[in-house]
């Protein structure tokens, strides 16, 4: 990490700044940054995608393949998102077995995509209770500037649109793959995470990685396409008023519509 | 976990819950602080069916020293579950859902205990689920918060937490187990009722911004209940329990 006379000099004048509503490199508040989405770039992979969000990059691959249901959800597809922050992405970044923000951060990925429902897994099943699909979402940090859940997210999201399924039959406990015969994935809706951080009182969608150091809290807003909210996390050594807790909410809707528009768009290509 | 599905009714048409509730009603909730000899404060929660202990440590020195900070104290928090505290047997090592839960709940006390008069020590928070319902990260919490106090830990506020959720297409309060699995959305909160400020927020499932606004209002009404058992715990354990 940079030394921490610098770290401060920056936290000052991120927070001079603020105080006159503008942020250290020029967007308005409720801007998120420069956002372009590759998909197809890891041909292996059924699905994949390049994110950048700023100077943040994610590469994303699904991996499908048949598997064993849970145990108690039989009638179901799996479904599993991950992320993990490469060594070459920052320098603190270490290898190793993850760490407590590395976790929060998968498990805040997974849990949007899962609770917005994007993926019908009823579609899924081979043999119920026996054999069904899993969807299997990676995501590997290549390039750190703050906000990894969005970017992680994003980089899900277009994966899993713009994958292909391939078709395997069941029949007496052997698992057969149909060679050359792909469909589309079981879309129902296109969730969208904004996560915001709280610095004093202002609320600054997609913060970078310097905001991201001198934020006092954050939260991370999943909506859908019907414009509802479907998971929510709060992080950070702060607290949200009440008031604030709907603000928050309204701007994760009103941002997330133009970055769905630019994932269904990703999806298709 | 595990458990089979059956044909409950989440929700009659009187507006009576499986458990017998009305919808704005939390479970049973009973705090006992200073129960634990050695720990400098602890607590001692049953929310519902969860029967949860806190013991807290410190200020105290840090091991690993590298983790010290020089101009504050830290704060640590370990979330665990008994391997016997749900139906089928948890494997005792850390899983990924604890360690999310217990980085949460160190994130909502952080900003009621004041560390700022602690710098170079630890302040440790250990949780531990001797039976788990649902909501144990919420009674987790309210256990956790109210053996800071016990153990004099200076703090701007208490930090009380209680869940609202969405159950047979209603906003309810306090979810337990079934309707956590039933229901439709679930949202822990956690806040510092004099300082009208919401430290822990989370939510699974789908609502819309009217609902989200009501599930919030609905979560901050039952943590303004939990306060008041945490504040009579601590009445007791300090001053004896005259009131009763």
């Amino acid at each position: 990490m940079t030394a921490p006379i610098l770290d401060d000099l920056k936290k000052k004048k991120i927070l001079a700044l603020l105080k006159d509503g503008q942020r250290i490199d020029g967007r308005a508040l409720d801007e998120p940054r420069a956002l372009t989405i590759d998909t197809g770039v890891i041909p292996k992979a059924e699905g994949s995608a390049r994110v950048r969000l700023g100077d943040t990059e994610v590469v994303c691959g699904v991996k499908i393949q048949p598997d064993k249901p849970f145990p108690d959800l039989g009638d179901r597809g799996i479904f599993i998102c991950t992320a993990e922050i490469l060594p070459l992405a920052d320098p603190s970044a270490e290898p190793g077995p993850p760490g407590e923000e590395v976790i929060e951060l998968a498990r805040v990925v997974d849990r949007g995509i899962r609770e917005s429902g994007m993926i019908d897994l009823k579609q899924l099943v081979l043999e119920k209770d026996k054999s069904v699909v899993g969807i299997f979402v990676d995501n590997s940090v290549t390039d750190y500037d703050g906000n990894l859940f969005d970017a992680c997210s994003y980089a899900s999201v277009a994966s899993i649109l713009s994958c292909k399924i391939p078709k395997w039959e069941y029949k007496d406990g052997t698992i057969t793959k149909i060679e050359g015969v792909l469909s589309d994935p079981p879309i129902t809706t296109v969730p969208v995470s904004v996560t915001m951080g709280k610095i004093g009182d202002k609320l600054l969608v997609d913060p970078n990685a310097d905001e991201w150091k001198c934020m006092d809290a954050r939260m991370t807003i999943t909506t859908n396409a019907d414009g509802n909210i479907c998971a929510v996390q709060k992080g950070g050594s702060d607290g949200f008023t009440p008031e604030q807790l709907i603000k928050c909410a309204q701007l994760s809707i009103s941002t997330g519509a133009k970055i769905r528009d630019m994932l269904k768009q990703a999806g298709r290509s | 976990m595990g458990v089979k599905k059956t044909d409950i009714v989440l929700l009659d048409d009187k507006g009576i819950r499986c458990d017998g509730r009305k919808i704005d009603e939390p479970r049973r909730i009973m705090i006992k602080a200073g129960v634990l000899k050695n720990a400098n404060g602890s607590a001692y929660i049953e929310f519902g069916e969860n029967k949860i202990l806190a013991g807290v440590f410190g200020p105290r020195d840090v091991h690993p020293k590298h983790l010290a900070n020089t101009d504050r104290g830290i704060l640590r928090c370990r979330y665990h579950m008994q391997p016997f505290s749900v139906g089928e047997r948890k494997n005792p090592a850390p899983s990924r859902r604890e360690i999310e839960i217990s980085k949460v709940i160190k994130e909502a006390l952080e900003p009621a205990v004041m560390l700022e008069g602690f710098p170079r020590t630890v302040v440790d928070v250990f949780i531990e689920i001797l039976q788990a319902d649902g909501g144990s990260r919420c009674a987790a919490l309210d256990a956790a918060a109210v053996a800071l106090a016990d153990a004099g830990i200076p703090m701007r506020d208490m930090v009380s937490a209680c869940a609202a959720g969405k159950v047979a297409d209603t906003i309810v309060l306090d979810i337990n187990n079934e309707e956590d699995q039933e229901g439709q959305a679930d949202m822990p909160v956690a806040y510092m009722p004099n300082l009208d400020k919401v430290t822990l927020i989370q939510l699974d499932g789908v609502l819309t911004p009217q609902e989200y606004e009501k599930c919030a209002n609905t979560a901050i009404e039952g943590c303004k209940l939990v306060y008041e058992v945490q504040k009579k715990a601590l009445q007791e354990k300090f001053f004896g329990d005259s009131q009763e």
